[in-house]
């Protein structure tokens, strides 16, 4: 049990030396001199996504609420953080002054969390509510929220409206956005691996016994619907400072069906297996671009296909998949 | 019996769904130590009550009391809190955890660390942990179950299951035992183990066990004392042996009487 908090300060650790090695200085650039920026590009969109993947996880796969508005909370991390570090830019960074040299990341990391936080307290606010229904209704219900979110971005003119937002400052690093990564994977692994935890799993088999077991599900339901928001906050934050232009239609409902694909094929419930599906789809993405346009037919293919043969997901627990294995032999 | 304090308390409890009157004016009573059945004709209200002192519902009317402080209206987690436990007629495990997992997460109710805990994993909730497991095993010991601790609980018998329900619910720390309709789909073998189990626990923990169920053999069989519903009112109260000889009862499970002129 210590060794997984170790573990994950090492990674931490690990991630920001990369990032400072890499770029030779905190400065804002993801370029890197040793690794092609197209190569780097897709590293770090498959850590955004691994982000993604593993916190909608705790949504889907543990507590077993079928959200379909990741992407609007993403978005409203985006936003959020952008509006720290662009529209109100100069102000926040002049407010950082003391920090010297470092006031640029320090407000990029500053940003990144106030968009993690502003994301939570959207997902509390559509949560409480829209909890108490379930299945299918839940789903429309998330949908519905991720095209407010897009709609209300879209006409507010101080964000950029449909046009978007641009000049977001380049700051997300191959460090940051693993060490973000390696956080999420962090906690929603050890709140699944504790007798707390066991709560969610509880209430995603049978929420009528958990409840008569003396378990809150709302309480678990809203808990894992917020940090599951606010890491797709931090996610959001991420790719805003990683593409430095923003517009509401790159958070659509496509965007949430892409981290969808990517819990269901990683296999719900199972953290290493999402993160590996997060990688995998990223990559094939990259791969396909020429075919852009039947992405979307093959996704729902691969679904469709999925979930008649292998409903427990493609990968489902590579860990326990190393143990069985180990145990064989 | 009525002389000790009773645990369990319904005073004029009625529940009305829409123009149905489910249940109404239920009086009932049961103390620490005593084992009840609650039976009636199919649509008598019997899980209809039970829902509502496990919460599921509230009452239109009446009052629910457990030792000393009203339930009326508590979620059914709250009233879990309180120490009243349950098992289901189709049996509701977590079918994605293991056996032990199962009784772990009933332990959930008496955790000192939460969330926060769980993330840091600290010495406390280090040690909290290797507790919880302890007791979850040792309860899993005492009916035979510690052997398939880390199974997963689907693999288990039917007859297992049904135990592992039971001991699921004990883990919660409970006072009051609810029991759904326990023989439901068993044979007759397997109907007496139930009853020693069930006579089993309730003197092991010392608790306060109410028994809905079909099955007279089991009900008279175990039973000390029997309440009897019929369209929500209850008809009779008494020992088996005044309930098999009340005139009531029979009419209500047999029909009545024609007499040919």
């Amino acid at each position: 049990m210590i060794r997984s908090k170790s573990v994950l300060f090492l990674m931490i650790l690990l991630s920001t030396v990369v990032s400072y090695v890499f770029t030779g200085h905190p400065e804002p650039s993801w370029p890197i001199a040793q690794i092609d920026d197209y190569v780097l590009n897709i590293i770090v969109l498959a850590g955004i996504n691994i982000t993604l993947a593993v916190s909608l996880n705790l949504v889907n796969g543990h507590t077993g609420q079928f959200s379909l508005g990741h992407a609007g909370f993403m978005a409203v991390g985006a936003y959020a953080s952008a509006w720290l570090t662009q529209v109100r830019g100069k102000e926040f960074l002049a407010a950082l002054h003391f920090c010297d040299a470092a006031a640029p990341v320090v407000a990029f990391l500053l940003a990144t969390i106030f968009g993690g936080f502003v994301a939570a307290i959207a997902g509390f606010a559509v949560g409480l509510p829209s909890l108490r229904l379930k299945g299918d209704y839940l789903a429309i219900v998330t949908l519905g929220f991720g095209e407010i979110i897009r709609v209300v971005i879209q006409n507010t003119d101080s964000l950029g409206g449909a046009r978007g937002l641009t000049g977001v400052p380049i700051r997300t690093t191959l460090g940051w956005t693993f060490a973000i990564a390696a956080c999420a994977i962090y906690v929603a692994a050890s709140l699944v691996k504790s007798t707390y935890g066991r709560g969610f799993l509880a209430v995603r088999d049978d929420e009528i016994a958990a409840e008569a077991m003396g378990i809150n599900a709302t309480k678990y339901k809203v808990t894992a619907f917020v940090v599951g928001a606010f890491f797709a906050g931090l996610a959001g934050a991420l790719y805003a400072h990683f593409i430095g232009y923003i517009t509401p239609e790159g958070f659509n409902f496509l965007k949430s069906v892409d981290v969808v694909v990517m819990v269901i094929l990683g296999g719900m419930g199972s953290t290493a297996g999402v993160s590996v599906a997060a990688v995998g789809l990223t990559v094939l993405n990259e791969l396909l671009r020429q075919a852009e346009q039947y992405r979307m037919i093959a996704f729902a293919l691969l679904l469709i296909v999925l979930m008649i043969l292998r409903p427990q997901g493609l990968i489902g627990d590579p860990v326990r998949w190393f143990k069985a294995r180990r145990a064989n032999r | 019996m009525s002389e000790s304090k009773s645990l369990l308390e319904l005073s004029g409890v009625g529940i009305r769904f829409g123009g149905l009157v489910a249940v109404s004016g239920f009086d009932f009573s049961i103390s620490t130590g005593e084992l009840v059945g609650l039976i009636g004709p199919n649509g008598a209200g019997k899980t209809t009550v039970f829902n509502i002192i496990t919460g599921v519902y509230a009452p239109s009317e009446g009052a629910v009391r457990f030792s000393g402080s009203s339930i009326n209206g508590l979620a059914p987690n709250k009233i879990t809190a309180f120490g009243i436990a349950r098992t289901f007629q189709n049996i509701r495990l977590f079918s994605s955890l293991s056996v032990v997992d199962n009784v772990r997460t009933a332990l959930n109710l008496h955790l000192q660390t939460g969330m926060f805990g769980a993330l840091w994993r600290g010495r406390k909730f280090r040690e909290e942990e290797h507790r919880v497991r302890i007791e979850a095993l040792e309860l899993l010991e005492i009916f035979g179950l510690a052997k398939m601790a880390d199974a997963p609980c689907r693999s288990l018998s039917y007859g297992d299951q049904r135990r592992l329900e039971i001991v699921r619910a004990l883990a919660t720390r409970p006072r009051l035992l609810l029991l759904d309709e326990p023989a439901a789909g068993m044979n007759p073998t397997e109907k007496v183990e139930l009853m020693k189990l069930i006579r089993f626990t309730q003197e092991r923990f010392g608790l306060a066990v109410l028994l809905v169920e079909h099955d007279m053999k089991v009900v008279m069989g175990i039973c000390q004392r029997i309440a009897v519903l019929e369209y929500g009112r209850k008809i009779a109260e008494g020992t088996p042996s005044e309930i098999q000889k009340n005139q009531r009862v029979i009419a209500a499970y047999l029909g009545e009487e024609v007499v040919d002129a």
